[in-house]
């Protein structure tokens, strides 16, 4: 293969699975934007949604959709649920509380689907052709296309929601300053939960594409990692920064893997994000979108 | 015991900072001295004492991230990763330069120390989250680094086999001689901590987690305190690193993955965040759990489950156990078993009358 072709099959590559860990990091996004709380559960919440498809699919024989929205509608409520139960106690306490308490909930959704379904890994089909669309030189796996399209019409909708639906605006407000939100007559409590709700849906939503790519097992948790690289290089507050955050990640993970992984014995797909994040971290820490935190006494 | 704390009247800030609050905290630590030195090792049995000894070890770890996040405000979600600099430094100055056993424990921590202290250097900048999430990023990469790097590794397994302790010509093999060699680290662990904790640095510390920009304000140098805090909170975790390696006679990174990281955390949130006694608790707990656990389920488990399933049961209900409590502990105890034990002592001071 002529060597512009390797490199236009990686940047491809890239760019789609970037696109797909966007929608992951947009779950994430979504509940720092609206509470400020962040989500270390957030790859096991995309496992764990994959696993309820998965067995709603192969266990109890339902068809597709109705597979697919028991666990959007589980997983809504479970968000729901988790902010009532868990995250409510968290509001006012130093940040090691919230991320404590998601790595704790991550420890126990990763014990509680192997122990009730078993620990092997489980197929999670959708009706997608699996032989890759050839363009040229490029080889396309068809469900990378369906995740990168699902991310890309779900970030249009969460941008729409957030920059003009009346709940999105109530969000960012409440984001902004809790008190001064709830002067104005907010329900700081009822977006809270919806924020949690809509993660629970979009995890769902991720978990379907990347249970659909991966198989369905507890290392499709680990998903979940990329999105730190992702919203610290696109901004935590920021849509658009998911976007530009997963499409980087996406792209350098998988170039540098194509060129340097022969040289020092692979690995660099999990390490390269996490060296750019650390340089993003020195340089900018509140990434490419974000809003930059002023601090006073 | 009742009455203890009768007609003691401090007069000075000395007084009230000392090691021994009250005369009676020396016959307390006296019997709990005897207790450890003398009762508990003639009593129990090797398998006993060498979870006493993995206790032992989890409290060096747990009292050094404690400095570090529950004192200084500081998160790392990287001790593991420490911890095997730590173990690596040890097993490779053992067995390639012969370094005996003393030279290299404190060498582990000091490596240790210089990598965690770089690891920190974005705390400068970031902290919170940011932080959180830039020390997960430097576990990662210590142990890509370790894997990759068969100089540091040793090869295809990555990991290193140690030999024996040996101290005073004498080789540390049987869990009785380790379990008193331990007991002594732990115990210099625990006066070093107290001893920081009470001191300058310890007060710095302090006002550096509640209110940096105030500490800087009233002229705390943050840059050398923060790395400060870093070094000697990896100090601990690289002598911790080298405990294990010479524990298991192997030092070897799966060890020190980003799982070993949160049980640390783990044990300063249930033990309680900034305490000394509470690290000592969290680590006896979070060492403990999933043995007791085992035990339970290995004995009830095969009437309701599969034999074959014993073991999936376990691991996973270790997990949800662990996790389960970690948000119980956060959510109704947010000060942990430290606080329940002050309860629990605060209502025995003026037993048996209300107050």
């Amino acid at each position: 293969m002529l060597d512009w072709q390797f490199g236009a099959l990686l940047l491809s590559n890239g760019v789609l699975i970037g696109l797909m860990y966007s929608l992951i990091a947009l779950g994430f996004v979504l509940v720092y934007k609206a509470t400020d709380a962040f989500n270390f559960a957030q790859g096991e919440f995309v496992m764990f949604s994959g696993l309820l498809v998965a067995v709603g699919l192969g266990r109890y024989g339902a068809p597709l959709w109705l597979a697919v929205g028991a666990a959007l509608l589980l997983m809504a409520a479970f968000g729901f649920g988790l902010e009532r139960v868990v995250l409510r106690p968290m509001i006012g306490r130093p940040v090691i509380g919230v991320i404590m308490a998601t790595i704790g909930l991550a420890a126990v959704l990763r014990g509680f689907g192997p122990l009730v379904w078993g620990a092997a890994t489980k197929a999670l089909p959708l009706p997608i052709p699996d032989a890759p669309i050839v363009l040229g030189p490029l080889l396309i796996p068809p469900i990378q296309v369906v995740g990168a399209a699902t991310s890309l019409v779900f970030l249009a909708a969460f941008g729409w929601f957030f920059l003009r639906s009346r709940a999105g605006i109530a969000m960012r407000a409440v984001a902004d300053s809790q008190q001064v939100a709830m002067a104005m007559g907010i329900d700081v409590e009822r977006y809270f939960a919806i924020a949690w709700a809509m993660t629970g849906v979009v995890s769902a939503l991720g978990g379907v594409v990347w249970g659909n790519l991966l198989g369905v097992d507890v290392q499709l948790s680990l998903v979940g990692l990329k999105v730190f690289p992702v919203v610290i290089l696109g901004g935590m507050d920021s849509v658009p920064g998911a976007v530009v955050g997963g499409l980087i990640v996406g792209v350098v993970e998988n170039v540098a893997a194509g060129y340097l992984d022969p040289y020092v014995g692979g690995g660099t797909k999990d390490f390269a994000p996490y060296l750019l994040m650390i340089a993003a971290l020195m340089i900018r820490p509140y990434g490419i979108f974000g809003k930059e935190i002023i601090e006073r006494v | 015991m009742i009455h203890r704390e009768c007609g003691i009247l401090k007069t000075s800030y000395e007084a009230d900072m000392a090691l021994y609050p009250l005369p009676i905290a020396r016959w307390t630590v006296g019997v709990i001295a005897a207790l450890m030195f003398l009762a508990l090792p003639l009593a129990v049995g090797e398998y006993y004492l060498s979870l006493v000894n993995l206790i032992s070890i989890a409290v060096v770890g747990a009292i050094g991230l404690n400095i570090l996040t529950g004192v200084a405000g500081q998160i790392s979600v990287g001790h593991g990763a420490f911890m095997s600099v730590g173990a690596y430094t040890a097993a490779n100055l053992a067995v390639r330069l012969h370094a005996p056993f003393w030279v290299a424990l404190p060498l582990g921590g000091l490596v240790a120390a210089a990598v965690g202290a770089v690891i920190g250097i974005p705390s400068l900048r970031i902290k919170g989250l940011y932080l959180a999430i830039a020390t997960l990023a430097g576990q990662f990469i210590i142990e890509w680094t370790i894997n990759h790097v068969t100089w540091i590794s040793g090869g295809v397994q990555a990991s290193i086999e140690v030999p024996r302790p040996r101290l005073f010509g004498v080789a540390i093999a049987s869990q009785r001689a380790m379990y008193f060699f331990l007991l002594v680290v732990v115990v210099v662990a625990i006066v070093a901590a107290l001893n920081l904790m009470r001191g300058r640095v310890g007060r710095a510390f302090v006002a550096i987690r509640d209110q940096d920009i105030a500490a800087e304000i009233i002229g705390i140098d943050i840059f050398r305190y923060k790395l400060l805090a870093f070094a000697i909170s990896s100090f601990y975790a690289g002598v911790t690193g080298v405990l294990y390696t010479y524990y298991l006679g192997v030092a070897n990174y799966e060890q020190f993955q980003i799982g070993t990281s949160i049980d640390y955390l783990a044990m300063i949130i249930i033990g309680g965040l900034g305490s000394v006694l509470g690290a000592i608790f969290g680590a006896v707990f979070v060492t403990l759990m999933p043995i007791v656990l085992r035990y339970a389920t290995e004995t009830v488990g095969h009437l309701m489950f599969a034999p074959s399933d014993v073991a999936n049961v376990t691991t996973n209900l270790r997990l949800i156990f662990f996790g389960g409590l970690i948000i119980l502990f956060l959510v109704v105890e947010p000060e942990g078993l430290e606080r329940l034990w002050r309860n629990v002592r605060n209502y025995f001071r003026v037993w048996p009358f209300a107050y």
